[in-house]
């Protein structure tokens, strides 16, 4: 693992709005120097009495040196926890623990990686992309939404990909559809090598379909209800294929986020598959 | 028993000790307490397993874990290296399953005590937990007694989903318990209204958090003045070094945090801290002077037992 994570009061540094989302930069020291890609981080939310026990999950959209190192945390306002970290102000102080997960893997020599973003799933992709070009990576990008407003770092990945091509599904920005139906062209025209994803279940699903049918391997970055974030409560499992062949409920905080795609059992997820080890009836290995 | 703090992790929230270790010593808890391990391996519940309620959170993991086999190959180990303090819970189904993983256990060095986790559905039973009922969990409790070396406490740990929590805390004595724990969750639910469906897969779970202190305070309270003699391993909502000493003034003579631990890793070095300067504000030199002290009559400082009417109605 790249480095421990640790626990940081950090005091906000900006705020921003980007279309349908906010943004929050940080000055997190500690948290900022081990971020790798795919790392993300978890924020105590409601201040000191709060009645809300469970951290909030970002991926780090952004990590900067300045002031002794900053995060930025990309997000949208879906529920209380979150409208609390969008009324946050500069200098307000938000507790993190960082960095959390398995980053994305990244490939020894250089290739042709296809980045795959739905909605606020893209901002963990600009770090990601920084690192393969560092490598001598091509990166081609594909985004995608359900409207304009939602997709997010379109003009950046216009900046750093060979290519970008962009979706939304009423057809306010780019062309009209999902990410999945323009992903065979792209990954064709740029003769890609591999593939990585991060936004919604569903999209990551698709994605890993279509890099299958190429033969080609995808990394996809998932996203479940977690607890703590750090592997001891076991709320955020999902059906994993281990290198045994063994299907396992695995921690998506700790085994995860990055998981390779063809080894997630979408179709199963939120059930327990009868042939998991330690399924009621199954099998008992 | 003789732990050299206070502050324990409860059962199932600690992970493996590992995941907790990247943040503070193992070793230096009270002691640790395992996932209730099982015979068989459990795959657990369908996801969504959780729900943040107000101060509360609804979890239905259903006791996942590698199975007791496992368990001894790759998880005790790494702790009993560390130094550490070990509580293995235990989960079963019938009280025969309950004595053959303790059995297992036996002669496997490096355990400080076995808790057993009552809140198992029995399967003779039609699934009715077996900490409901006093005979169940007598049962139980004799069955695990008997398979477990003489030097190794068996604690037993309690529900509040009863009608007479006290009832089955001196059948659990009866039966061999030299501790009991309390509380595990109380079930719960939670619905949402958006998807006008429950928030979590298996429809209930148990509620945990801050919400369950006052049930917890309540139980260990009442057993505390029924069974004055018997230690008692206080958790629910545990937080702070206050909370702490709430459940230890209601007659707990350790506390297990579990919850606090999602928010806060650091939370079991923090709370005993907190715990200590609490104790010693109050004049108190040693623990054992604070415990049940909250049973003695208004303005006495004499120790007395104060029974509490089983209605507050
Ligand atoms: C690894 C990871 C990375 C994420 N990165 C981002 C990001 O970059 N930007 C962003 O906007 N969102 C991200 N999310 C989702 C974000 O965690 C949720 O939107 C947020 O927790 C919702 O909190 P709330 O109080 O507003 O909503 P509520 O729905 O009221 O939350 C209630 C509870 O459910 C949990 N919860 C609800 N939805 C999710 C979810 N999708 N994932 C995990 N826990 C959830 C919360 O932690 C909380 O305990 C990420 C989630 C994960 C697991
Ligand atoms: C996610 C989770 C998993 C739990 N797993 C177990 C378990 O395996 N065995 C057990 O006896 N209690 C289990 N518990 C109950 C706790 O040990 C504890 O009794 C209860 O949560 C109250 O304490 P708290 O409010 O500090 O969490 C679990 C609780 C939670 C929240
Ligand atoms: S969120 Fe707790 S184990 Fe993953």
């Amino acid at each position: 693992m790249a480095g421990s994570p640790v626990q940081v009061t950090g005091t906000v540094l900006t705020t921003r709005r980007v279309d349908a989302y906010h943004a929050l930069t940080v000055v997190a020291p500690g948290i900022a120097d081990r971020c790798r890609p795919g790392h993300f981080v978890t924020a105590s939310v409601g201040g000191p009495n709060t009645s809300m026990l469970t951290r909030r999950a970002f991926a780090v959209h952004d990590v900067k040196p300045d002031y002794g190192g900053t995060v930025e945390l990309v997000f949208g306002v879906r529920g209380p926890g979150t409208a609390w970290l969008a009324d946050l102000r500069a200098r307000d102080t938000l507790d993190l623990v960082g960095p959390l997960g398995r980053p994305f893997p990244l490939p020894r020599d250089p290739c042709t990686c296809v980045l795959v973003g739905g909605e606020y799933g893209s901002a963990s992709l600009f770090a990601l992309a920084d690192a393969l070009q560092a490598r001598g990576c091509r990166v081609d990008f594909v985004l995608g939404a359900p409207s304009a407003d939602r997709v997010f770092g379109a003009l950046r990945a216009r900046r750093m990909g060979e290519t970008t091509t962009l979706t939304t599904e009423d057809g306010s920005l780019g062309m009209r559809g999902k990410v999945t139906d323009v992903l065979p062209g792209v990954i064709a025209d740029a003769r890609a090598d591999a593939v990585y994803a991060c936004g919604p279940m569903d999209m990551l699903r698709g994605v890993t379909a279509v890099a299958v049918e190429f033969d080609i391997p995808v990394q996809v970055a998932v996203e479940e209800r977690m607890a703590c974030g750090i592997g001891v409560c076991m709320t955020c499992v999902l059906p994993v294929i281990g290198d045994d062949g063994v299907t396992r409920m695995v921690r998506a905080c700790t085994d995860g986020p990055a998981f390779r795609g063809e080894r997630v059992r979408f179709e199963d997820v939120g059930t327990i598959p009868f042939d998991a080890l330690g399924a009621p009836g199954g099998r008992h290995a | 028993m003789e732990l050299p703090n206070p502050v324990l992790t409860a059962s199932g929230c600690g992970g493996t000790g590992r995941e907790l270790a990247q943040f503070s010593d193992v070793a230096r808890l009270g002691a640790f307490t395992t996932r209730s391990i099982t015979m068989a391996p459990r795959a657990g519940r369908p996801t969504p397993r959780m729900a943040e309620t107000p101060s509360g959170l609804l979890n239905a993991v259903g006791l996942q874990g590698p199975g007791v086999d496992a368990f001894l190959q790759h998880e005790l180990p790494w702790l009993v290296e560390r130094g550490t303090r070990i509580v293995v819970s235990i989960g079963g189904g019938t009280a025969a399953e309950y004595a053959a993983l303790a059995r297992r256990l036996a002669d496997v060095p490096g355990i400080t005590a076995i808790e057993v986790n009552l809140s198992c559905p029995n399967i003779e039973d039609r699934g009715r937990v077996f900490a409901r009922e006093g005979s169940a969990a007598a049962e139980v409790i004799a069955s695990v007694r008997a398979a477990t070396r003489y030097d190794v406490p068996v604690i037993a740990k309690l529900s509040p989903d009863v009608a007479d929590v006290v009832a089955v805390a001196r059948a659990c004595v009866d039966g061999g318990a030299d501790a009991l724990a309390m509380i595990n969750t109380p079930v719960g639910m939670s619905i949402d209204v958006d998807t006008m469906r429950p928030a979590l897969a298996a429809g209930t779970g148990g509620l945990s958090g801050p919400a369950v202190r006052p049930l917890a305070v309540r139980c260990v309270w009442q057993v505390h003045a029924a069974l004055p003699g018997v230690p008692i391993v206080g958790m629910g909502g545990v937080t702070t070094g206050r909370d702490a000493l709430e459940l230890i003034l209601a007659g707990a003579c350790a506390v297990a945090v579990g919850t606090a631990l999602f928010n806060d890793p650091y939370a079991c070095p923090r709370i005993l801290r907190e715990l200590e300067e609490l104790l010693q504000r109050r004049g108190l030199d040693r623990l054992a002077d604070a415990v049940g002290l909250a049973h003695r009559p208004a303005g006495s400082q004499q120790r007395t037992r104060t029974d509490l009417e089983e209605s507050s109605l």
